[in-house]
C-alpha cells in the first residue's frame, strides 16, 4: 500500500490544490459571470484534473470519483458547453467544502458512509448540470484553413478557444521567438504578460526545428482584433509576427447568438446577494435547505507544509556557506594559537578573532531571518476560506451584506495564521448574527440597506492588526451589565464604577453571552471567552470597540511570528525571566518616593501618563528586597501600559520559546519557557496575561 | 560514469512523480531524472542523453502533447520511446498522442509493475 510519507505527501499536495480552487472560483465570482476569463476558467478545470488523477493514484476513490464529476462540468464550462451562473459556483464551492472535509477524513485514517453519500449526493447534482450542453455545430476552424500540423497538437481546450476567436472574427497570428535555453520561461512569462491586453494566447508551441544548441524558439498562437502595425509596435525584441492562415477572412462570420442563460436564477437573484433566503433555498438546484444539517467545514489547512518560494531557501544556502567560510576562519586562528608558544598570543589573533565573531553574528542574524521568513505566509491562505465561507453564510441569511476583505498579502508565521481561522470565523459569524441589522432595520434608523462587514490586516512594527468590524447596532451597554451582573460575574456596584471599555470587555469573560436567540448560522456554544482564550495562546490580544448605532469593531493584535523572539532578559529575587522585547517601550528608573497608591494600588507617573506598577517579585511570590530606586521595564500592548519593577537587567537575547509542560503550565503571567546556553530553563513573561490579570484583579478590587 | 539507463519523467504533480520515479527506480539499471513542467523538460533535454521519456499531457505551460510533437519532430530526439501518462480519458485527446508519435499511452491510476514492464520492453532491459 501507499507508505504513509507519500500519503502525506499527497495531503499536502491535494489541500494545495483545494486551495487554489477554492481561491480561483472566488476570483471567478468577484470579476462577474459575464466577462469570466477563460485562463481562469481552465485554471479550475485544471485543478479538478490534478486532483481527480492524484487521488486516483493514492486509492481514494471517493475524493477521485467527485473530483471526476466536477472536472466534467468545468470541461463543459471552459469549452463553452454549458452557461456560467451564480447556482453552479455555489455548487461548486460546496464541492470544494466536500472534498476538503473527505480529504480531512482521509488524512485520519476514516472513511465514514455518511459523508460518502453526501459526496454522491453532489456527485448527482453535478452530473445532471454537467449533461445539458449541446454538441457545436458545423466546425468554424475548417473553413479558416489552419495548417494540421498545427491544429494536431492543440488540446480539445485549445481548440475551443481558437473557435471562439474565429468566431469573434479576430485575426488569429503566430508569434514566433527565439529565447536562450537559459531564460526561455521568464522570457516567454514577460512575452505573454506583453500580449495579454491585446488578445488571447492560445498556445504555446515549442518548435521541433533545432536551431543551435544553445538556444529554442516557440510558436505562440494568438488571437487578437488590432492590428498588425500596433501588434508588431508592441512586440518584444527578437519576436516576429505573421497570420496564422493563409485565407485571412476579410469580412468577419456573424457574432454567435448569445446562448440562453438556464433559467435557474431570475436576473435579480444573480446580482447581488439581496435576495430573500426563501428565494434561495427554491430556486437552487444544489438543495442548500440540506445545509443547514451540514457540518460546517474546518477552515485550518490539514498539514504542517509550508512550501517555500525557493529564493527564500537560496538565502539560507548563501547564509550558511558563509558561516561555514567562518567557521573555517575561526579554526585556523585556533589551530595558530594552539601552535604557537609563549604565553601571550600576538594582539593581532585577538583581533582577527574578534572580526570573525562579528561576521558570524551578522551571519546567524541572517539565518535567522531567512529562516523566519521561510515560516511566513500570507494571511491571504485564511482570508480567501473564510471569504468564500461569508459570501454562503450572507446569501442564507436574511441580511444584505458586503464583505470586504484588505490586506490578504500580509505574512504572518504560519503557526499563527492556522490557529487565527476559528478566532476569525467566530467573530466574523458574530458580526453577521449579531452585528449587523436587516435592511427593513437598517432603513428605519436612516442607515443604508445593505451593511458592511469588514476584515483588515495591516502590519505595524513587530506586530499585525486584525479588524473585525461592522457597521451594524453596536453592543447594547445596559444590555451586557444587566447580563453580567445575571451571570454573577460582577456585581451591580462594581459595573457602575467601570468605564465603558472595562464594561464591554466583560463580553470576553467565561460565561457571557447575550445571544437573544440561538440563529441557524451561529457556532454552537462558543463564546468570546474562547476567542480570547486562542489568541492568548499566540501572544495576542483582543480589544472590543463599539458604539450605539454605529457598529463594533474587534482590534485582534498578534506578534509576526512566535518561534524565535528578541527578549530582554531580567532578574528577579535571583532568578532569570524573560520579557518579549517587542512588548518593551521603555526603561525607567522610579525612585521609591515617586510610587503613588490610588485605589490600594500602586502606580506610577510616566511621561505625564499615570501608569499600573507592578512588582514582579510579588507577582512570583519571590521574596522581596528593598531598594531606593526600581528599575522599571515599561511595556505596553495595544492602548494598555504597565511597569514592572525588576532588580536588574540583563540585556538582551534571542530566545527560542517552548510551550510549558507539566507543573508549569498553569503558572499565570507566563507564556512558556526558554534555555540559555547554560541549560537553565528561563520563564517568558506573558505581557497580555499580566495586564489582563491587572484589570481584572482592579475590578474585583474596586 | 554512470552506465545507467537514463529515462526522464515529466509531470507537475510532485506526489504523483514520486510514484512514477519510484515504479521507475524499482529496475535497477534505470537512472531517473525529472522535470516538473513541460517548460523544464525543454531546459532538461539538451543536458542528457535519455532512452525514455515518460509524459503527463495536462500541464500548466505546454502540454504534454506540445512535448510530443517537439520530441517526435526534432532529429536529436525523435527515436527516444515516449510514453504518455496521464488522466486524460478524452479520445480525442489520445488519438492525437498517438498520432503524434507517443509510443505508449498508460492511463492513470497505473500499475506499477505493468509500468516497469513496458519500461524492460522498451529498454531491452
Amino acid at each position: 500500500m501507499v507508505a504513509p510519507r507519500a500519503l502525506s505527501e499527497f495531503i499536502a499536495e491535494a489541500n494545495e490544490i483545494l486551495e487554489a480552487l477554492g481561491r480561483e472560483l472566488l476570483a471567478l465570482e468577484e470579476s462577474g459571470l459575464e466577462q469570466a476569463d477563460p485562463d481562469r476558467l481552465n485554471a479550475v478545470f485544471r485543478a479538478a484534473h490534478s486532483l481527480k488523477g492524484l487521488s486516483a493514484m493514492f486509492g481514494l476513490e471517493s475524493i477521485s470519483r467527485l473530483a471526476h464529476h466536477a472536472e466534467d462540468l468545468l470541461d463543459a464550462l471552459r469549452l463553452g458547453k454549458a452557461p456560467l451562473d451564480q447556482a453552479l459556483l455555489d455548487l461548486l464551492g460546496q464541492v470544494v467544502d466536500m472534498l476538503q472535509e473527505m480529504l480531512g477524513e482521509a488524512s485520519r485514517g476514516e472513511d465514514s458512509t455518511e459523508l460518502k453519500e453526501r459526496s454522491e449526493m453532489l456527485a448527482g447534482e453535478l452530473q445532471q448540470l454537467a449533461s445539458g450542453g449541446g454538441q457545436d455545430t458545423a466546425d468554424v476552424l475548417d473553413q479558416v484553413g489552419i495548417d494540421p500540423q498545427v491544429r494536431a497538437v492543440f488540446t480539445e481546450y485549445e481548440e475551443h478557444r481558437l473557435r471562439e476567436n474565429v468566431k469573434k472574427g479576430v485575426g488569429l497570428w503566430k508569434v514566433r521567438a527565439v529565447f536562450s535555453l537559459e531564460d526561455f520561461d521568464t522570457r516567454l512569462a514577460t512575452l505573454n504578460a506583453s500580449l495579454k491586453p491585446l488578445g488571447e494566447v492560445i498556445s504555446t508551441l515549442p518548435s521541433s526545428q533545432p536551431g543551435d544548441d544553445s538556444s529554442i524558439a516557440f510558436d505562440l498562437i494568438f488571437g487578437s482584433s488590432k492590428e498588425k502595425a500596433e501588434l508588431e509596435g508592441r512586440l518584444l525584441e527578437g519576436a516576429t509576427l505573421a497570420p496564422l492562415t493563409d485565407k485571412m477572412f476579410s469580412t468577419p462570420p456573424p457574432p454567435p447568438p448569445q446562448r440562453k442563460k438556464a433559467p435557474l436564477w431570475d436576473d435579480k437573484s444573480i446580482s447581488g446577494p439581496a435576495l430573500s433566503p426563501l428565494a434561495s433555498f427554491t430556486s437552487t438546484p444544489s438543495g442548500l435547505s440540506r445545509l443547514a444539517t451540514t457540518p460546517e467545514p474546518s477552515l485550518r489547512s490539514l498539514t504542517n507544509t509550508v512550501r517555500v518560494d525557493i529564493g527564500r531557501l537560496d538565502g539560507l544556502m548563501n547564509s550558511i556557506g558563509e558561516l561555514l567560510l567562518i567557521r573555517s576562519n575561526i579554526e585556523k586562528l585556533s589551530d595558530a594559537a594552539r601552535q604557537a608558544s609563549g604565553p601571550a598570543l600576538p594582539k593581532l589573533w585577538g583581533q582577527e578573532l574578534q572580526r570573525e565573531v562579528r561576521a558570524l553574528e551578522r551571519r546567524l542574524d541572517e539565518l535567522q531571518k531567512g529562516v523566519l521568513d521561510v515560516r511566513m505566509v500570507p494571511l491571504g491562505q485564511v482570508f480567501d476560506k473564510l471569504a468564500r465561507l461569508m459570501r454562503r453564510l450572507v446569501r442564507e441569511s436574511s441580511k444584505d451584506v458586503v464583505f470586504d476583505v484588505s490586506g490578504g498579502d500580509v505574512e504572518l508565521d504560519k503557526l499563527i495564521v492556522e490557529e487565527l481561522s476559528d478566532p476569525l470565523m467566530h467573530l466574523l459569524r458574530n458580526a453577521l448574527d449579531h452585528g449587523v441589522e436587516r435592511p427593513e432595520a437598517r432603513t428605519r434608523q436612516g442607515k443604508p440597506p445593505r451593511a458592511t462587514i469588514g476584515l483588515v490586516a495591516k502590519q505595524q512594527g513587530n506586530h499585525v492588526i486584525i479588524e473585525v468590524r461592522d457597521d451594524g447596532a453596536g453592543i447594547d451597554e445596559a444590555r451586557v451589565r444587566e447580563v453580567a451582573v445575571d451571570r454573577g460575574l460582577v456585581t451591580r456596584e462594581q459595573t457602575e464604577e467601570m468605564e465603558r471599555r472595562e464594561l464591554l470587555n466583560l463580553v470576553f469573560q467565561p460565561g457571557f453571552s447575550t445571544r437573544r436567540d440561538v440563529s441557524e448560522l451561529s457556532g454552537r456554544g462558543v463564546g468570546l471567552d474562547v476567542v480570547k482564550t486562542n489568541l492568548q495562546r499566540l501572544s495576542g490580544l483582543i480589544d472590543i470597540s463599539s458604539r450605539r448605532g454605529e457598529g463594533t469593531t474587534f482590534t485582534l493584535t498578534l506578534p509576526l511570528t512566535l518561534a524565535i523572539i528578541r527578549a530582554l532578559m531580567v532578574k528577579v529575587s535571583g532568578r532569570t525571566y524573560a520579557i518579549p522585547l517587542n512588548a518593551v517601550l521603555e526603561i525607567v528608573a522610579v525612585k521609591d518616593e515617586q510610587l503613588r497608591t490610588i485605589e490600594k494600588r500602586e502606580v506610577i507617573e510616566v511621561r505625564g501618563q499615570t501608569t499600573p506598577f507592578i512588582r514582579l517579585a510579588r507577582v512570583f511570590g519571590l521574596p522581596e528586597e528593598k531598594r531606593p530606586v526600581h528599575s522599571v521595564v515599561l511595556v505596553g500592548l495595544a492602548q494598555q501600559r504597565l511597569g514592572l519593577a525588576v532588580d536588574e537587567l540583563l540585556g538582551q537575547q534571542d530566545i527560542v520559546t517552548k510551550p510549558l509542560s507539566g507543573r508549569l503550565r498553569g503558572i499565570p503571567g507566563v507564556s512558556g519557557a526558554t534555555e540559555l546556553g547554560d541549560r537553565r530553563a528561563v520563564l517568558v513573561l506573558d505581557i497580555g496575561a499580566l495586564m489582563e490579570e491587572l484589570l481584572r484583579t482592579q475590578v474585583a478590587a474596586s | 560514469m554512470s552506465t545507467r539507463r537514463k529515462v526522464l519523467i515529466v509531470e507537475d504533480s510532485g506526489a504523483t512523480r514520486e510514484l512514477l520515479r519510484a515504479a521507475v527506480e524499482s529496475l535497477i539499471e534505470v537512472e531517473v531524472h525529472t522535470a516538473v513542467s513541460g517548460f523544464d523538460a525543454l531546459k532538461v533535454l539538451p543536458r542528457h542523453r535519455f532512452e525514455l521519456i515518460i509524459t503527463d499531457i495536462n500541464m500548466p505551460d505546454i502540454n504534454g502533447l506540445e512535448l510530443i510533437n517537439f520530441v517526435k519532430k526534432n532529429p536529436h530526439y525523435k527515436d527516444t520511446p515516449l510514453f504518455v501518462v496521464t488522466t486524460e480519458g478524452r479520445e480525442q485527446d489520445r488519438d492525437r498522442g498517438l498520432q503524434l508519435g507517443a509510443d505508449e499511452y498508460v492511463v492513470k491510476p497505473f500499475v506499477p509493475e505493468q509500468l516497469c514492464e513496458l519500461v524492460r520492453r522498451y529498454l531491452k532491459l
